[in-house]
């Protein structure tokens, strides 16, 4: 180490640093994520401690709806899904009286088994199939909770959901509901996560890539499809009975298509390729459907508009343009200012 | 069920069979061609149960003229889809059919902030008067739907099998790769497809208009039934979307006369899933679904 002055050596050491702050970036960002997180709902206005709530129950609704379509599996079903974990939360919580912390689960299991009973008619089908199918399933259960009085509720759903609590403690207020939203979001997240990139995930990213190879390597490809869309189920159950208990009542008009097709807006604007792309989508949707308050009526076209554009001209979604930016703000200032420079040259000597 | 009430539910299956069978052979139809299916089909019967509305609820012009203006209205919306959604996102196989879920959108809030969406729009019933069929009554508005769907259905038939552009549309949804070899073009084709798909769906929605409550959300119940129809028919397959918008129409009358709508529906969705679990290719199909 005695010639700091030789350019090789020199190049080392800034690319060991450089490559130490890649690998150290992310969980940086996550930790003080996480952080602001927690000191965010001491700060913020109740509507907005609200809305990051529910973003919550949101994002694992857009994270588990990711999982099923890295098999290739689009499905139209997911929020009905929701649905029947929240009712199912709904009815256990009142006429079980069990607790929160119980609850919780089984409207995951619940969803589970309503998604274990779509897969099996749903196997048979594929691509388009699949997603009309699905469709056609998830009005059938929601047309059932419009039809069916006891115990659904009928058009006019269930009233006065208990509200929760775990071991004497009361979540029901504002606050604590915040961090219980929080805690199940993000160990939901860990869950997908690692699946995501374990064998199994990486199993179902190859059934999307090629089917009969897939096949031909010995992965069962019925197995890991239902398998899929069930845990996908699952979560979604789960994210349904958060949304039951901080609603307090619940009506088929929550789960319809409407909804169903914001959870596709907020995967198509992000892109479902990585993990993150989804949550992207979601955060950006989110933030832009708040400043479109105002303009209510209109929300559905622009929404709608949104969807059409970005599946014409982006069809990776936000995530796609990630690898495009990422070296730009990676570079040093002195590099950015020198491009700039070079720019602003070019510019003056065109003009 | 006496014999009057069971020959009305007949004619009122015949009836509802009809529709059905004009809104799913478009769908059929382009699916054939395209490989892609439209979301937005059951807006485009919605559209066209409003250009009656405006024509001859609002404009008062005579009632079959509005019908057969209001078909090719809806061609062209079918046309400019086709030309602004599907073939941009030809590459990627479901972005067409999630981008015309946007575009029902649209269309729904398109039509509910220019005309409202508060109450129905009732549209003056043309034909009024019932025919006596035995002991049974039932409206002409409801009778005439019957000769005018087998007529555009037949004129579809004559035009796939005996026309040149016909047998072109179907060398297409055959393969294609040969198809464009022959010298067929393929966007032409599309465009066309699209365009029949929306003058079907588009004379369904008109011919229903003084009959249903029109607003802009009857689409969704339509391309509900549609997608039924088209997975047991056998994805792109227009007579096995005939044949099961038949078997739909008469399961769906009958259930809804002894029971209501709701069951109905559901009935038409399990019958669906048990086709799928029997015979995943559709009835008439080809391919897997």
């Amino acid at each position: 180490m005695s010639a700091p002055s030789d350019p090789r050596t020199m190049g080392t050491v800034v690319d060991s640093r450089r490559e130490r702050l890649r690998r150290l970036g992310p969980w940086l960002v996550l930790g003080l994520t996480l952080a602001v997180l927690c000191v965010l709902p001491f700060e913020m206005r109740p509507y907005h401690r609200e809305m990051t709530m529910v973003f919550f129950i949101n994002l694992i609704m857009v994270t588990s709806y990711r999982l099923i379509t890295t098999t290739g599996d689009w499905s139209f079903a997911h929020i009905v899904l929701m649905g029947a974990g929240a009712y199912g939360a709904a009815l256990i919580a009142k006429h079980a009286g069990l607790p929160f912390g119980v609850v919780v689960p089984m409207a995951g299991i619940v969803a589970a088994l309503v998604g274990a009973a779509f897969i099996v008619p749903l196997l048979r089908t594929a691509g388009f199939g699949f997603f009309i199918a699905s469709f056609a399933f998830g009005e059938l259960v929601r047309l059932i909770w419009v039809k069916v009085q006891f115990p659904f509720g009928g058009a006019r759903g269930i009233i006065n959901i208990p509200s929760p609590e775990i071991l004497g403690l009361k979540l029901g207020s504002s606050i604590p509901y915040y961090f219980t939203c929080f805690i199940v979001a993000l160990i939901s997240l860990t869950i997908l996560y690692r699946i995501d990139k374990s064998r199994m995930g990486n199993a179902w990213k190859a059934i999307h890539g090629d089917e009969m190879l897939a096949e031909c390597v010995g992965i069962n490809v019925a197995h890991h499809r239902s398998f899929a869309f069930i845990t996908g189920a699952f979560f979604a159950g789960i994210a349904g009975g958060l949304l039951a208990f901080h609603m307090g009542a619940i009506d088929p008009r929550n789960f319809d298509l409407t909804q169903m097709v914001y959870l596709i807006i907020w995967v198509v604007v992000g892109g479902a390729v990585t993990f993150w792309g989804p949550i992207i989508g979601l955060i950006v949707v989110t933030i832009a459907f708040e400043w479109t308050r105002p303009l209510l009526e209109w929300r559905p076209l622009m929404f709608g508009a949104i969807l059409i554009l970005f599946l014409i001209f982006l069809p990776g979604g936000l995530e796609s343009l990630l690898p495009k930016i990422g070296p730009t703000l990676c570079r040093s200032p002195v590099e950015q200012l020198a491009r700039v420079r070079r720019w602003l040259t070019t510019f003056v000597a065109r003009t | 069920m006496d014999s009057a009430t069971l020959i009305q539910t007949l004619l009122n299956s015949v009836v509802a069979s009809s529709i059905y069978a004009l809104v799913a052979v478009g769908l059929a139809l382009a699916f054939g061609v395209m490989k892609m299916a439209n979301f937005a089909h059951g807006e485009f019967f919605m559209v066209g149960a409003y250009c009656v509305y405006v024509l001859y609820g609002l404009l008062g012009l005579p009632f079959p003229l509005a019908v057969v203006l209001a078909v090719p209205i809806v061609a062209l919306l079918g046309l400019l889809t086709e030309r602004f959604i599907f073939r941009p996102t030809r590459r990627n196989v479901l972005a067409g059919f999630m981008a015309t879920a946007g575009l029902a959108f649209v269309l729904q809030v398109a039509a509910g902030r220019i005309w409202g969406v508060g109450i129905a729009k009732g549209v003056p019933t043309p034909y009024a008067g019932t025919a006596e069929i035995g002991d049974a009554n039932l409206g002409w508005q409801r009778l005439i739907i019957i000769p005018c769907a087998f007529a555009m259905l037949l004129a579809l038939r004559y035009f796939l099998y005996r026309t040149k552009f016909g047998k072109a549309l179907r060398a297409c949804a055959q393969d294609p790769e040969i198809a464009a070899l022959q010298g067929i073009r393929i966007n032409r084709m599309t465009a066309l497809a699209m365009a029949l798909a929306g003058a079907s769906a588009g004379l369904a929605g008109a011919l229903m208009a003084p009959i249903l409550p029109v607003t802009p959300y009857i689409g969704h119940g339509v391309v509900l039934i549609a997608f039924i129809v088209v997975i047991v028919g056998g994805m792109a397959s227009i007579e096995g979307a005939i044949i099961a918008a038949v078997l739909l129409g008469f399961i769906h009358t009958f259930v809804t006369t002894l029971a209501d709508n709701l069951i109905a529906t559901m009935v038409g969705v399990v019958f669906m899933a048990v086709t799928l679990i029997l015979r995943p290719k559709g009835i008439m199909g080809r391919e897997r679904a």
